[in-house]
């Protein structure tokens, strides 16, 4: 089909045609999209809510009602944006159900200033990821970031492990630039803070390290 | 500082907040680990979903779209 394309005509995303294509039925093109995003997103339900089973709820239930809601999608955001926006909620959800609580939301807790000013100034050992075996590891950074307000660690999962830009962060979150920026920072600055317990480097005496384990 | 993590600063502060780092150990630590900070979370994907689990999400989440009608 010839369409005249004037020059700031931007270049379309692949998803625009399958989004297309699954609105008029087509399951094998939704069942594509599917298989491009399920991974990200189940990460993205873990990191917020802390628990394996809702994390796969979540991603039934998040692509169920995208594609339940396909036809309100716009495509004026990538789907993939959308997508997370709709599986950041479902999570938000899960977590003030198990929790019981009225409000679990982006807004919760981010008066904290809890770690935004730096106090551990110890230089971490060259290579920390090294000194872990791989299943402790995981262990200390799920503790570490489930520390975190579920606010702060949803910009961090997002922005900072699964790569979306600060503008994708904040039209996911239905926060501001600013905001997303701000929380950032601070989710950035807490975790180091906390994995600094492990992380730093020992006090070495002539080439000793100290066995005595104390703690400040 | 977000924006200075980020690769986002202008070059004149790039240069500035450089010189600072250069001469304040506290500062340099701090940038530094944050880094590491970053990067440990990028490199450990702690929460992967492993094949035959993905299979069994992905058709009960397509035999339930199946049933859907896609309005």
């Amino acid at each position: 089909m010839a369409t005249i394309q004037s020059p700031e005509t931007l270049e379309v995303h692949p998803d625009v045609a399958l989004v297309e294509r699954a609105r008029e039925g087509d399951t094998a093109a939704f069942e594509q999209l599917v298989r491009q995003y399920d991974r990200k997103i189940f990460r993205i339900a873990n990191h917020i809510t802390q628990n394996r089973e809702d994390a796969e709820d979540i991603v039934q239930d998040a692509f169920l009602k995208a594609y339940q809601k396909l036809h309100q999608f716009q495509g004026n955001s990538k789907f993939y944006t959308w997508l997370v926006r709709i599986a950041v909620n479902e999570s938000l959800m899960r977590l003030r159900k198990r929790r019981n609580a009225k409000t679990v939301s982006m807004d919760e807790d981010v008066q904290t200033e809890e770690g935004s000013i730096p106090r551990d100034f110890a230089d971490w050992t060259p290579d920390p990821e090294q000194q872990f075996g791989q299943s402790e590891l995981a262990e200390i950074l799920k503790k570490t970031i489930n520390g975190l307000p579920p606010g702060f660690r949803t910009v961090f999962t997002l922005r900072d492990v699964e790569n979306l830009s600060t503008e994708e962060t904040a039209e996911a979150l239905g926060l501001s630039v600013p905001a997303v920026k701000s929380r950032l920072l601070r989710a950035r600055l807490q975790l180091r803070e906390r994995l600094s317990r492990y992380f730093k480097q020992k006090t070495l005496s002539k080439g000793l390290a100290m066995k005595d384990g104390k703690k400040k | 500082m977000t924006e200075y993590f980020d690769g986002e600063v202008s070059e004149q502060l790039g240069v500035e907040i450089n010189a600072h780092l250069a001469v304040c150990e506290h500062c340099e630590v701090v940038v530094n680990t944050t880094r590491q900070t970053i990067q440990v979370y990028r490199d450990q994907q702690v929460y992967e979903l492993s094949e035959p689990l993905r299979e069994r999400m992905l058709a009960s989440i397509m035999e339930k779209c199946k049933k859907i009608r896609c309005k």
